[in-house]
């Protein structure tokens, strides 16, 4: 959470710094932007429509989010380990089978504003997740390392896959801001469901009941890197 | 709360201490292989270490990418500089044929080189993209003479291990370590597209890093320093960038 949080306002400074996006390998003011932000830029070399310059805050910025970066990878591999070894994954993030149905998909979907209660994962919340942390940080990852010079160098596979360099930017852009509705809706859900009770469990991963067992406290190192988003 | 058992005390204990050990290790190591930056203090030295450390340990001799001819960017973006100096002025009138490429510090035979004498040492070329921090690019072909032929001509010592270049322009310096010195791609670059260098893109001469951000690429370069430590250069964070704020490793 300190990670993301971290990466998500240092990434928007940088983008601050350009506003334009583009698609193909290359991309400057000299050229036709797939979209741009309308926001001010730190630059006075982006036209932007604006009459002033933001501060720069790119120097920081980017020591920052390339720390972050590192102790985000670092936090999620050992996150993944812990969840293939203690089965995590596959016990509480896999779609029950009898639930891998668009069917039973949407009527998980509709029953989760009411809340039903249960300690388990509903599907939508498997998939999700299941989404989120096999899908959209992969991504997120293999989109910020190709937008590395060095990187690029060591393996030009990585960016020539994404379509070139301006590409590996946009998907990086767009794949974040995934990333900002996942965890918007998630906070979302959990203020609804009961803030901080939810959260106490997150963290010491034992059910919020007051009879539950002292046995329950072993476990909760395990799942401590649970929501760390 | 469960107060922590014994076993969970030493277990913790033990833990801690080989992740202090090993982290001691690994800053030994990492020091005794020069895979700490210039600028590896702070508070963003871990994560500035981890990045060069890991680059310089997997990508050493990595080529940058190179494109076809007709990937080359038909409006490339040459980016503002700062006011040229008077003495840049009085070179630019004359078509640059006094402007002299310094070459000192710890090497055995000093050399003071024209663009021609550049020019007539040897020639390279490479068609690269220049990326700029702030999220712009551009593909240029760039020609001209290896920063490590003008390295072996001066005579470069065993010990040193950086590589410091100047600006016409006093407050823009960088510093590259001896791998990007000593890459085929480094080039004191004297042509653009089949032309001589623009002054707008840093002519009559400037230092391409494909490797680095367009910010370790100096425009109008007069001065080369071999070096060992970079403890001496400014504040001792090895460039300007650092002191501006910036990382001095730019490959990210």
């Amino acid at each position: 959470m300190v990670c993301f949080s971290a990466l998500l306002i240092t990434g928007g400074e940088i983008v601050i710094s350009h506003t334009r996006f583009y698609w193909g390998e290359t991309g400057n003011v000299n050229m036709k932007p797939l979209f741009t932000i309308p926001i001010p830029s730190s630059r006075d070399t982006v036209p932007t429509g604006y009459g002033y310059v933001m501060p720069d805050q790119n120097g920081w910025s980017r020591y920052l989010h390339f720390e972050a970066a590192w102790l985000l990878v670092l936090t999620g591999v050992v996150y993944g380990i812990a969840g293939f070894w203690s089965g995590h994954f596959r016990k509480d993030l896999v779609p029950l089978q009898g639930e891998r149905t668009w069917r039973a998909w949407w009527r998980a979907f509709r029953g989760m504003k009411s809340g039903d209660g249960t300690r388990s994962y509903n599907v939508v919340q498997r998939t999700v997740y299941l989404g989120v942390i096999f899908v959209l940080f992969p991504l997120v990852i293999w989109t910020g390392l190709a937008l590395s010079p060095g990187f690029n160098a060591v393996f030009p596979l990585g960016v020539n896959l994404l379509g070139g360099r301006q590409s590996a930017r946009t998907l990086h852009f767009f794949i974040s801001d995934l990333l900002v509705v996942f965890l918007v809706v998630h906070i979302t859900m959990i203020a609804l469901n009961g803030f901080w009770s939810r959260t106490r469990e997150m963290i010491t991963g034992r059910a919020a009941q007051p009879a539950a067992p002292e046995v329950a406290t072993g476990l909760a190192a395990e799942f401590v890197s649970e929501e760390r988003v | 709360m469960n107060p922590i058992s014994r076993r969970k005390l030493i277990t913790g204990g033990v833990v801690t201490m080989t992740g202090m050990a090993g982290l001691a290790a690994a800053d030994r190591i990492a020091r005794r292989f020069g895979l700490i930056p210039p600028d590896g203090g702070g508070v963003y030295g871990p994560g500035e270490t981890m990045t060069y450390a890991a680059q310089r340990l997997i990508g050493k001799h990595a080529l940058a990418r190179e494109f076809p001819r007709g990937m080359v960017s038909k409006t490339p973006f040459m980016n503002e500089v700062a006011p040229l100096s008077e003495e840049f002025k009085r070179h630019q009138a004359v078509g640059f044929k006094d402007w002299r490429l310094v070459v000192d510090g710890m090497v055995t035979r000093p050399v003071s080189l024209s663009v021609v004498d550049l020019r007539a040492l040897a020639m390279g070329h490479q068609i690269t993209e220049v990326v700029c921090e702030e999220g712009w690019s551009y593909i240029a072909e760039w020609i001209g003479t290896p920063l490590s032929t003008v390295l072996s001509e001066a005579g470069t010592l065993p010990q040193v291990r950086y590589i410091v270049y100047r600006s016409i322009q006093s407050d823009w310096w960088e510093s590259i370590d001896m791998a990007d010195a000593l890459h085929p791609q480094t080039l004191l670059t004297w042509g653009m597209n089949d032309g001589d260098l623009p002054v707008g893109f840093g002519g009559p001469l400037r230092m391409r890093v494909p490797r680095q951000l367009g910010y370790k690429s100096v425009k109008y370069i007069t001065h080369l320093t071999a070096t060992d430590s970079l403890k001496r250069f400014g504040k001792g964070l090895g460039s300007a960038s650092p002191e501006g704020g910036y990382a001095w490793y730019a490959g990210i």
